[in-house]
């Protein structure tokens, strides 16, 4: 096993995209740590009376319309992001997931029922159910990340029905069988490893969504409320500020546009080097 | 052929209008935040009613300047008795209504009489309350007669909730204003905009605009857009005071900060505790830095206050240092009340960009002494229902437009929960007294009380940011009265 990792690391160090989305995605997540615990300057502090300040060093990248320090709001800002995401995409996975594989270990009617209502949820177009969500149950982080994570579900269990499929019809599952396990077992045991890589490629690209998802809704006041930092809201407020601290659009535009392009980047290549008939090839 | 002449008939027909459209002058598109909610300022409480039709389409029998004194509106002219008891109006003669009925006693007889009737859904009928009785002399005279000398009835008379109108259409005013006055109402096309055209009956001096349009545009970054591109020609108010500096660079258009009647208060809820407990509310008063709100959420237009009471007037007392800016002094009052932790409160912010930056920095602000606050963004329907209605909240942000409305403190049961015996007393005082000095003195008093009492925190007088096409003449610089006022207003040549 640790020869293949092995491997993997190095398939993975000659693919360019997967280096530089990687080491985007591990800055984006490392500086949303680091904020954690330690950010410039303290978040909510107001200060009127140093608002839009340029680049210098004691502010790396200005400050806001309250005197706010713009680094330490992007810090923070980031976590935010991060949070939303993992919490996201954790409950896009953590139901989606089983509910693909219970259709494609038992199929018929249930696996009927599980799909139909899949492929409605899917109908819906994504943002505008999060929009819809929020705006029925009221603004906020919590709802907002309700709203992501649940049309996240069906992105799931379909992948994971589609792939387990596949690999039920294999020889080995076959060989389970025969042996005594039961459809769960074989799921866990059998299915889920040998559709991970799949999985985990699409966590990659739904974290990347679910970020930008959150800055839309914050962008419309439905997302994260203030004083709580939010790049969608951040971006939302140096709307009319445009002509007179334009660096206040762009830093978190320009946050939100480089963590996605990194999480795709990383994704991609995550997909080809754990696919082993494309490492082969290479 | 025949059909051919009726094709050409209908170009020729087409161009006319096309044309009437490239001369420009004689049209003016007036950006306003609010749509209304009807257009009735009899029947409700909305400043964005007024804002389109009051002047323009409905008049009542005096009128208030742009300077905000009182002139003769329907009523050429007045005479007091000695008493101050009863008012004797004349009113003007030929004057019509849009629909084409005359505008007599009868007419005048029936707004008032609707006004102060017990089933009126007239929003400030605390303005005719000292009237007794209302009585005709023949068409052209209409007699009121007042429980007891009023200080400012004519003032009052001046307001959009007391416009004169026609016994005929009162009733659907909401959606069809007719008025008397220079502009007729054409249309309203619903989340957009009122049209209004000129009226060619008129009494008085003719409209110099043929047509206008009220554009509702509520989103700042849309309205910075429709200015530029020359979609609007005038904002009589701004709603984005920090993009003022980019159209003051602009030689295209002409900036114009006055003075409105919009006293901008922290409500708070003097019912509920802990902010029922006087030394909590004079902890906050003590921790409200005002410049930093009006800096920072304002862009510095606005003129700190101290009570509730606007500044450019007569009577107006500088309490503004009457709790500085003390942040040990606030925590020894928080300590006194019993909270010396702190407490949690929520605050909720109306969508005007006072309201909801203001808010923030309040929220920072009054961190510092250990009130925690949270955010809670709200529409202007819910706020009415939630806040003004319902009196459930704890802290909120409006500015109060209305002029000279400090008697809303004596107001039972109003959303802020202000009980004052000595505060009530003054309003009575006020009432019936008619000496101009001592009606000063005893708003003095009036306002002292409430700074006293740190009712609600005292913020800022509203700025009115107007931005208009430098070509345009005679719109208001101040709002005196909630009004967007046309009568005079033309294009340079």
């Amino acid at each position: 096993m640790s020869d293949g990792l092995a491997e993997i690391w190095r398939t993975g160090l000659r693919n360019r995209g997967f280096v530089i989305g990687g080491i985007i995605t591990v800055s984006f997540v490392l500086l949303a740590a680091i904020a954690l615990i330690w950010t410039p300057y303290p978040v909510e502090e107001i200060v009127v009376t140093r608002r839009f300040q340029g680049i210098s060093s004691a502010h790396w990248l200005g400050t806001d319309q309250f005197g706010r320090d713009l680094v330490s709001l992007l810090m923070a800002g980031a976590v935010n992001s991060v949070a939303v995401a993992i919490v996201a995409v954790g409950l896009g996975v953590g139901i989606g997931v089983p509910l693909g594989a219970i259709a494609a270990a038992r199929q018929g009617w249930l696996d009927e029922i599980l799909m139909r209502a899949n492929d409605f949820a899917f109908a819906f177009p994504a943002l505008l159910s999060a929009v819809m969500i929020t705006a029925l149950a009221g603004p906020g982080a919590i709802n907002s990340i309700i709203a992501i994570g649940i049309f996240n579900i069906p992105v799931f269990a379909r992948l994971t029905r589609g792939a387990a499929l596949v690999v039920w019809k294999r020889e080995f599952i076959m060989a389970a069988r025969v042996a005594g396990k039961g459809p769960l077992r074989i799921s866990i045991e059998h299915i889920l490893p040998n559709i991970s890589s799949v999985l985990i490629v699409q966590v990659t690209i739904q974290f990347a969504l679910a970020i930008l998802a959150e800055a839309g809704l914050s962008y419309l006041g439905l997302g994260t409320q203030p004083p709580q930092p939010s790049w969608g809201k951040m971006l939302n407020e140096a709307q009319t500020l445009m002509f007179l601290a334009p660096q206040l659009a762009i830093f978190p535009g320009v946050a939100i546009a480089l963590t996605v392009l990194g999480l795709n980047l990383f994704g991609d290549g995550l997909r080809d080097v754990l696919d082993p008939r494309l490492r082969r090839e290479r | 052929m025949k059909r051919l002449f009726l094709a050409l008939a209908t170009c020729v027909a087409g161009l006319v209008p096309l044309q009437l459209q490239a001369a420009g002058d004689g049209h003016l598109n007036m950006g306003v935040v609010l749509e209304p909610p009807h257009l009735d300022p009899t029947a409700g409480a909305a400043a964005a009613i007024d804002e389109v039709v009051y002047a323009n389409v409905f008049e009542g029998l005096t009128r208030i300047d742009r300077n905000g004194e009182v002139k003769p509106g329907l009523a050429s002219s007045w005479n007091v008795s000695d008493d101050g008891k009863t008012y004797r109006f004349t009113l003007r003669e030929g004057v019509t209504f849009h629909d084409g009925t005359t505008m007599d006693s009868a007419d005048v007889l029936f707004s008032i009489e609707r006004a102060i009737a017990t089933d009126s859904v007239n929003a400030q009928k605390a303005l005719f309350e000292p009237i007794e009785s209302v009585a005709a002399e023949g068409a052209g005279t209409v007699v009121v007669t007042l429980k007891r000398p009023t200080g400012h009835f004519l003032f009052n008379l001046g307001w959009g909730d007391a416009i004169v109108v026609g016994e005929e259409s009162a009733d659907g005013n909401k959606a069809n204003p007719v008025g008397t006055g220079p502009f007729t109402f054409k249309r309203w096309v619903k989340g957009d905009r009122v049209e209004l055209q000129r009226n060619d009956a008129y009494w008085g001096e003719p409209a110099k605009l043929a047509t206008a349009t009220f554009r509702f545009i509520p989103d700042p970054a849309a309205a910075v857009s429709a200015m530029m591109a020359g979609d609007v020609d005038a904002f009589a108010n701004f709603p984005a005071p920090e993009n003022m500096v980019q159209f003051e660079a602009d030689p295209r258009f002409k900036v114009v900060i006055g003075s409105t009647e919009g006293e901008t208060i922290l409500s708070t809820n003097n019912g509920r505790p802990p902010f029922d407990d006087i030394r909590v509310r004079q902890a906050i008063a003590h921790a409200i830095d005002r410049k930093a709100i009006i800096d920072g959420a304002m862009f510095g237009y606005g003129t700190p206050i101290g009570s509730h009471f606007a500044p450019h007037h007569p009577a107006y007392v500088d309490l503004t240092n009457r709790y500085p800016l003390d942040l040990e002094k606030a925590k020894s009052l928080m300590a006194e009340a019993g909270h010396a932790d702190g407490f949690k409160a929520t605050i909720k912010l109306p969508p005007p960009s006072y309201a909801r930056r203001g808010g923030e920095i309040i929220a920072s602000q009054l961190r510092e002494i250990g009130i925690e606050l949270e955010i809670i963004p709200v529409e202007w329907a819910q706020w009415l229902e939630q806040a003004f209605r319902g009196k459930d909240f704890d802290l909120t942000i409006v500015s109060h437009t209305e002029p000279m409305d400090i008697g809303i403190y004596a107001r039972e049961s109003y959303y802020f929960d202000y009980q004052s015996e000595a505060f009530n007393g003054f309003m009575e005082k006020l009432a019936s007294e008619v000496d101009e000095k001592a009606r000063y003195a005893v708003m003095a008093d009036a306002q002292k009380q409430l700074s006293e009492d740190a009712v609600n925190g005292f913020l800022f007088q509203l700025a009115k940011h107007g931005v208009w096409n430098a070509k345009v003449k005679g719109l208001w610089e101040n709002s005196p009265v909630q009004a967007n006022d046309l009568t005079e207003v033309s294009w340079e040549k």
